[in-house]
This record gives C-alpha cells, sequence and structure tokens, in this order.
C-alpha cells in the first residue's frame, strides 16, 4: 500500500492506510465504533446511521466517511453514545424483537448493543408490526419480525455470494426483505453455507436445526460486551507498545 | 425503630417466571425480611394492599382491564414501581398475540383451533371474566413506571441488587452479565 498517514480518533494519533474508512481506521488502533448495517467484509452501507461519529465536529457516519490526513474524530462524546442508544432503542420499538424464543439471542448484535449500552426499557412506545415470516426454503428461514433493514444479506448475497437472493421493496413502514424468487425464499438458490446467511446481525435469517446449539453463558456476548475483541486490540497493543 | 418498608408484587400477563426469580434469591430471603415486609403479593397471599408501599415490583404486562386494574392500583400505592421482566417491559410472549386481531384470537381458542371440543359455539363472556384488551401493552404504556429490570426472568441477583439499591437508597448499577433481555 502507499503512505500511510495520521488522523485523530479520541485524542490519540493513529495511522490510516488511503482508501480506508474511519471505522477501519478505528478498528485497526483498537477503538470500537458501535455498529449494524457495516461488516468488515461488505461494502459500506450508511443505513443504520450507529457508528455516526463527530468529524471535524461535524456528525457523519463513520463506515462511508473516508480517513483523511489530520480529520479530528471523536467517536463517544455523551450526545453520540445517547444518540447511538436512542436508534438502538427506536430499532427494538419498531420490530418485533422476542428476545426470549429467539434463537440468536446471545449471539445477536442488536441484543449486544442493548447491553453494552445498558439500555433496560426502549423510551418509544412498541409499534407490534405485523411481518410475515418465511419459511419455505428446507434449510433456512427468514422471520421479518427481527429484521432491521440492515442490507447485509443483500449485499452479501450480491457481492460475495453471486446470487442477489434479497433485495428490499416497499418504501418507508412497509420496506421489507423481499426474494429473487416468485414462490418465496425456497424460490431462490441460496444455500445454508451462504455468507448472507452468515451476516445477519439478528434472528430475522437463521439456519434451520441449530437453534440453541450452544448453550446459554457461552454465546458470544454473553460474558463480554460485543466490541470486546477489537478493544483488546488497543489494550495488547498498549501492553506491547514499548518494543514497537 | 421506625417500619419496615413495605414491598408489594404483582403478576398480571406473565408466567409467575419472575415471581419464581424473586424466590431464587435463596437463603437472601431471610436478609430480604429483616429488610422489608411484604404488603399485597401471591407470596404471602395478600389480596388487598395493607399500606403505603415503598416498592411495587410487576410481572407480566396488561393483556385485561384486570391487569390495568392492578396496575392502576400499585401505580397508587407504591412510591417506586418496578417492571420486572420482558412481559411487564415489552408485553413479551403475550404479546405474540398483537399481530393477530383479538376476535380471530378467541376464534381459534375457542372454535376453530383442531383440539377445540365447543358444541355449542360460545366464546367464553361471563361478567366475572375480565375483558381482554384489544392488545397486550407493557406496563409504561398505561402507567408510569420508575425502573425497569430485564431479562426471561432477570436474574435473581439483578433483582435482589435492584431491592438492596431501592431500599438502602443506593445507586443501581448492574455489571453486564445482569442485564440479559432472555
Amino acid at each position: 500500500m502507499s503512505k500511510t498517514f495520521t488522523l485523530t480518533i479520541d485524542n490519540t494519533a493513529v495511522k490510516a492506510e488511503p482508501g480506508w474508512t474511519i471505522l477501519q481506521a478505528a478498528d485497526a488502533a483498537g477503538v470500537y465504533i458501535p455498529r449494524l448495517c457495516g461488516h468488515k467484509d461488505l461494502v459500506p452501507h450508511g443505513s443504520c446511521r450507529v457508528c455516526t461519529v463527530l468529524v471535524n465536529g461535524r456528525p457523519q457516519s463513520a463506515c462511508t466517511t473516508p480517513a483523511t490526513p489530520g480529520m479530528v474524530v471523536d467517536t463517544a462524546t455523551d450526545e453520540l453514545k445517547e444518540h447511538r442508544k436512542r436508534l438502538i432503542e427506536m430499532l427494538f420499538v419498531e420490530g418485533n424483537h422476542f428476545c426470549m424464543f429467539c434463537e440468536r439471542s446471545g449471539g445477536c448484535e442488536l441484543q449486544a448493543l442493548g447491553y453494552r449500552f445498558g439500555m433496560l426499557s426502549p423510551r418509544y412506545p412498541y409499534q407490534f408490526p405485523v411481518r410475515e415470516v418465511d419459511a419455505s426454503h428446507p434449510d433456512v428461514m427468514v422471520d421479518r419480525n427481527r429484521c432491521i433493514l440492515c442490507g447485509r444479506c443483500v449485499r452479501a448475497s450480491r457481492d460475495l455470494d453471486g446470487r442477489s437472493a434479497f433485495q428490499f421493496v416497499g418504501r418507508g413502514p412497509e420496506k421489507r426483505i423481499a426474494f429473487n424468487a416468485a414462490d418465496g425464499l425456497g424460490g431462490t438458490d441460496i444455500e445454508a453455507a451462504d455468507r448472507a446467511v452468515e451476516v445477519c446481525p439478528v434472528g430475522a435469517i437463521l439456519r434451520k436445526r441449530e437453534g440453541y446449539r450452544v448453550p446459554i453463558g457461552q454465546r458470544p456476548y454473553d460474558r463480554d460486551p460485543i466490541g470486546s475483541d477489537i478493544e483488546a486490540k488497543a489494550a495488547a497493543a498498549a501492553g506491547a507498545g514499548e518494543e514497537d | 425503630m421506625a417500619a419496615k418498608p413495605r414491598v408489594a408484587t404483582a403478576s398480571l400477563a406473565g408466567c409467575f417466571g419472575c415471581h419464581m426469580s424473586i424466590l431464587d434469591i435463596d437463603e437472601r430471603i431471610f436478609e430480604l425480611i429483616e429488610l422489608i415486609e411484604f404488603d399485597k403479593s401471591p407470596i404471602n397471599d395478600l389480596k388487598e394492599f395493607t399500606g403505603r408501599c415503598a416498592v411495587g415490583l410487576v410481572e407480566g404486562g396488561c393483556c385485561n382491564e384486570e391487569n390495568v386494574r392492578v396496575l392502576q392500583l400499585f401505580r397508587k400505592h407504591c412510591d417506586v414501581l418496578v417492571s420486572v421482566g420482558e412481559c411487564a417491559i415489552c408485553g413479551g410472549i403475550p404479546a405474540m398475540r398483537n399481530a393477530v386481531p383479538l376476535k380471530e384470537c378467541l376464534d381459534e381458542a375457542y372454535l376453530k383451533g383442531p383440539t377445540v371440543h365447543n358444541p355449542a359455539g360460545h366464546i367464553p363472556n361471563d361478567p366475572d371474566l375480565p375483558l381482554l384488551l384489544d392488545k397486550v401493552y407493557p406496563c409504561h404504556e398505561v402507567v408510569k413506571v420508575d425502573y425497569h429490570l430485564q431479562g426471561c426472568p432477570p436474574p435473581a441477583d439483578a433483582i435482589w441488587q435492584a431491592l438492596v439499591a431501592l431500599l438502602t437508597g443506593k445507586p443501581l448499577e448492574l455489571p453486564y452479565e445482569l442485564i440479559k433481555y432472555d
């Protein structure tokens, strides 16, 4: 790669390479910026706004904004944290998120952000929308009640699996995930091993016959908050920092 | 010594799992009894409020008019009202019926369900039965609720720490492991 440069994230100078987004630079530096639609293997989408940070004082989504030399980024002001927490609360009331029987519970990124932000109850009225489940595929099911419209499956199926099995249809409150087949999910060529299935941050796309395989207490976010892996890099680097 | 603060509990549209979790504080219930006295609660089977309560713990959301009445009674008699568990906070499992019109729910339960034997075709409507609400409502959408304890059920440790914090006037800071939505 060409020349690395320096920007400031949370009062610390961090290195970045040309072409990196702020999110990538923060990840590399061990600063966790919460995200839902963002995924390291997918093109940025910029739709969930959970990764909003202050760039030279202005709010921008970290996943779509390129890092530039000398940029000053604040990722966790009180206002930003409050804003993020409210976004998560809105996502919780907008769908039907019943954690108690969801197969993804404990590994769900939406739930994990709720835990990380200490959300005890959404401050907005629950919408209880009526949404459809599609279980017509033999190995995969889609429960739109849990969908947060992050678009990860759309991008993964198109860019990584080469199938374009998913797409958004409708607008506003009618927006939902649809399938590239007249007869629903079962008519698509999607397979259980597809990345599109794996990248779903919530329990909206699930492999069948795999539910509750991991016991409570050993699931990804049971003990460690989401983002701990990224923050651990910073801790490790600080420990070994003297030698570098 | 002043009288012990009183704590009331109720299970609305819940499964009593949260009350089981209250009992799951194990031998600390002896400490709890030193701290408080139970008022209206299924734990002591007291049906009516006997005085002003410091804390009201409410399990379950509101699925019928009786739930609403009890909840309003709790709000009236308790200084601090706590929603305990997912059903009280978001309606929980009972709220799954919110996607189905009430008439269809009743038809399925009493007329059309595959295991229903109801030749008279009556849907129960005795005046003694509380009327069902159109939807299941979270408690904080019916009355003002001061605190929420997440979980299905909330861990006994979370209930214990919350009660102790409330009764001793200390701030409650639940550790990461005790905030769970499942």
